[in-house]
Formats: structure tokens, sequence, C-alpha cells
């Protein structure tokens, strides 16, 4: 079903982290009960502009260790829960995207073995000019590691990261090796399989991504495990929409209905929807969430049907990330933006909007946050949840933390590089 | 047999190359970053993507001249080459 796509790198040189004593704040329904984890609100790990930081909390405050990859882009990195191993995405300007971890919670840095396209595997790009003679058809080379994702406690050894362009690569050896899904690289709706011919020559799949070099193509930036069964793996696509597979990856279909695109004749296509980021409520599964291009979409139906919940005009309705209360499925948090032409807080004033009834009201959290003269975006991966602790970061530099479900927040840091993800460890 | 100098950015990444003269047995600009690949894995990938292009903002030079073909890197190798491998100046 898939394509070898790595091989084995350097050695690992340290040991694995020591476990903490779990946390009041560290509520994961999903992990295995009785297993001790870590405080997940006490520590922060940041991808930005110029490196990996971890933070964290103490009696004083935040505490910010020394900066991982100096220099370098970091477009995601999180903690793995089962294993302790911190991954981080990086974004080198000059050598391309590494998948880079620490086994010693962040002292120090070994290149993973790195993801890479198999041979023969193309896409296609629907922008391509052909009246120029170029070919929509692609060769496909890693442009980014977009986001990273863990398995279930019942899959030792998976881990999940999505790419641009539109790739799904599977580990199931704890990442020692990634093989790119080819189901969903071969998805009808991209125009099917391309190493075996031209497919049908059209793919709704478009848009979205910023990679390396500036080139754009569709990515996975959101990938969602089903806890009740982790064989179901729903992934959001920028831009193409949500995807499913119930088989562990062996049949995909899209599950976009009720979704809205308005940059085309057809508001409600099947197909090329601007999802910008996907969550899940772990302790009511059928509770998802969207924020995407066009507003914040709700379902309640396990993704089977969408509805918007928000309203162009609206202080709700553009952004980027969404974060879902860990046992409410109808409590979620965005960051609302100015639309798509600016991309900074609205009217200058920076806040977190929170509902509690499904997307029906939105309550503007505003306490601690500067209220003049912000031009903060928060992007997708830059705000997380613990319990009832949040944090999010923006590409100004800006890095806040509320251990009140929103009501107050306090600023942990103003000089930080562009924050691309935040994420509780 | 080509001599290759590094960009002093890439042993960061490859401090094993550091302070080594790099003196390989290559045909061709292919064959020298396959004969770095077998001195340092992973090297390959850091200035050549999957399909084997030169990334866009490495530079790699034999003598004074840029390699031609950045794609398949089919440049030939004269035995006495001195081969330099940069990044590139850009971004400002």
């Amino acid at each position: 079903m898939a394509r070898k796509a790595t091989k084995p790198a350097r050695k690992a040189k340290q040991p694995a982290p020591s476990k903490k004593p779990a946390g009041k704040t560290a509520a994961k329904p999903t992990r295995a009960a009785g297993k001790e984890q870590p405080d997940r609100a006490a520590t922060l790990i940041l991808g930005t502009r110029k490196g990996t930081l971890i933070l964290r909390r103490g009696k004083d405050g935040w505490k910010a260790e020394p900066l991982g990859h100096p220099g370098v882009s970091v477009s995601y990195a999180a903690r793995d829960p089962r294993t302790g191993v911190i991954w981080s995405a990086l974004e080198h300007g000059h050598w391309g995207p590494k998948l880079s971890r620490s086994r010693d919670c962040g002292r120090t840095w070994e290149d993973a073995p790195q993801i890479k396209y198999p041979e023969g595997a193309r896409y296609i790009d629907p922008f391509t000019e052909i009246s120029q003679n170029k070919s929509r058809y692609k060769a496909a080379s890693l442009m980014k590691i977009w986001v990273l994702g863990f398995g279930a406690e019942s899959q030792p050894g998976r881990i999940y990261a999505g790419t641009i362009p539109g790739g799904l690569f599977v580990s199931n050896d704890g990442g020692e090796s990634f093989e790119l899904n080819l189901p969903l690289w071969n998805h009808e709706s991209r125009g099917g399989d391309l190493f075996a011919g031209d497919g049908t020559g059209k793919s709704f799949w478009s848009g979205g991504g910023l990679g390396i070099n500036g080139e754009h193509a569709a990515g996975i930036h959101s990938l969602v495990v089903d806890p009740r069964n982790p064989k179901r793996l729903l992934v959001g696509v920028s831009c193409a929409g949500v995807v499913e597979t119930t088989d562990d990856g062996r049949t995909w279909r899209g599950l976009n209905d009720g979704l809205r695109m308005d940059y085309g004749p057809d508001p409600t296509p099947p197909w090329g929807h601007d999802v910008h980021f996907m969550a899940l409520c772990p302790a009511q599964p059928d509770h998802l969430w969207q924020q995407n291009h066009f507003g914040v979409f709700y379902s309640s139906s396990g993704a089977k049907k969408w509805k918007i919940v928000s309203k162009k005009g609206a202080l709700v309705h553009f952004g980027f990330p969404v974060a879902v209360d860990e046992r409410d499925g109808k409590t979620a948090w965005v960051v609302p933006g100015r639309a798509d032409d600016q991309r900074m807080a609205v009217d200058g004033a920076l806040c977190v909007a929170r509902t509690e009834d499904g997307g029906r009201t939105w309550k503007a959290l505003r306490k601690g946050l500067p209220q003049k003269n912000a031009w903060d975006v928060v992007f997708r991966h830059a705000l997380d949840i613990a319990g009832d602790c949040l944090a999010f970061g923006s590409t100004t530099g800006n890095l806040y933390f509320s251990r009140n479900r929103g009501e107050s927040w306090e600023c942990v840091g103003s000089n930080f590089p562009p924050i691309h993800s935040v994420r509780f460890a | 047999m080509p001599v290759v100098h590094l960009a002093r950015h890439l042993y960061r990444f490859f401090p094993a190359l550091e302070g080594r003269q790099l003196r390989v047995q290559a045909a061709t600009a292919a064959e020298v970053v396959r004969a770095l690949e077998a001195l340092q894995p992973g090297f390959a990938f850091y200035i050549c993507d999957e399909l084997g292009r030169l990334r866009r903002h490495v530079n790699m030079f034999v003598g004074d001249e840029h390699i031609h073909d950045r794609t398949a890197l089919s440049d030939a190798m004269p035995p006495e080459a001195e081969v330099y491998i940069m990044q590139s100046l850009s971004g400002g």
C-alpha cells in the first residue's frame, strides 16, 4: 500500500527523558489510565522563525530554555506524549526541510530520518498555465513538513507527518522511517494514480500552503485521530477540505458537506475547501471544529455534516487556529483576524473568542491582551489547550498564556521570533 | 581526483567533515554528491532534493564556473577540479 520513502538516519545519542508527575490540568481522556504524564500545561514548545524554544512554568513564571536550532525556521514542533521525544520540523533557507528530534527534553538535537517522496511521485498543479507548454504534472519533492501527529497508545511507533505538496507520511517504527500513504496520494480527487499514468488529468487539490522557496501547493496541516478508533483518521487540507479514512489509510473519502467556499462559482463544491485548521474534542469525538478561510465551522456528527457558526463582518469569522475543550465538544476558542485582505488583529485589538454553545454565541476575551496598536496574526498551529490552560503566539513574537479558559491572559514575552506553532508538552 | 570545498555553514551539520581535505573519486557533479553522501550519510539531502536537483539556494562551482546542469548534475569533473559547494546569496 505504501512505498518506502526514507532510509535510516544517524543513530540516536541520548537516553529517553524521565517522566514527571502528572499535574492538575493535564487531563487527557485518550491516554491509558494510570500512566503518569507530565503536567502538559507547565511546558510550552514553540516553533519559531529562528528556532525551537521550550519554556517551563515554575513558581516565578515562565522561563525559556536555550534556543534549539538557532537561526533555523521551524514550522512545527511538538512532544510525542508516548515517548517524550520532541520533534521539530525545520525549514532551512538553503538546505531544505528537515526533521529533527530530541530525546533529552530539548537539550540536544539530532537529524531524524528524513521524509522524502518516493521516486515517481507526481501531482497535478491546476494553476499551471498549460498554454505556455508547461506541464501540470509536477514531480514531488518536499517543500514543507507542516504538521506532525502521534498515534494512539494502542499504536506504538505510529507517527504522522503532513507535508506540502499534499503528502501524508506515516511511520510505524517511532520515526525511524516514513512512508507516503499512497491511497490518499492517488485519490481520485487529485487525478488518480499518477505512478501508473496521467490519471484523469484533473485535481481538486490546489492552493494553499506556502512551501520553501515560496512555492505554493496543497498541503496537509491538520491530523485528527479518533480516540475511539485509531484506524479512523481525518486530515485537513488547504486547499481541498477534510478527508477521512476509517480503515487505517487504505481508503479515503471527503467530508465536506456543509462547508462554503466563496471564491468560486459554486459556493458548496465537494472539494476545494480551504480548511485553516481542524480539531476534535477528545471526550466527545463526534464534535469537530474547523477555522476555515470562509468562517468557523462546527460538526456534531463526526464531520458528516458541517455547519457555519460565524458571520461575515462579525468579530468571529476569519482566522487560522481553533482549540476545542477536552471534555465539552460545544466549547471552542478561536483568534479572530480581519479577513484575508488584511490578516491581522481586528481593529488593532487582540482578542480570543470562546463559544460554549456550539457556536451560537461567542464571547470576546480581551483581559490582559493589548487593545490598541496590535497587528498580530496567529497562525494555525499557534493556539493550544491543556485542561483549563490556553496559550497562543503570534507572528509579531508575542506569547500569551491563560490559566482560566481565556478569561484573562498574561504576556509570557513580546520579543520572541515570529511564532509558527505553540504546543503544550 | 577533485577536491571539494564546503561552505562553513555546512560544518554545523556535518562537523566530521571540518578540517578534512575532501578528495573524492568523481567524474561528474552528481558523483561528487554521491561521494560526499558516502562519507556523511544525509549530506546529499542538504544540498539536493529527493529528485537529485541542486536546491534552489545552493550553488556548486567547478573552479570559477557555476555548474550548468542543476537538475541532473551531469557537468563533467576534470581530474584536478576544485569544487565549491556554497549557499547562495539570496534573501538580501
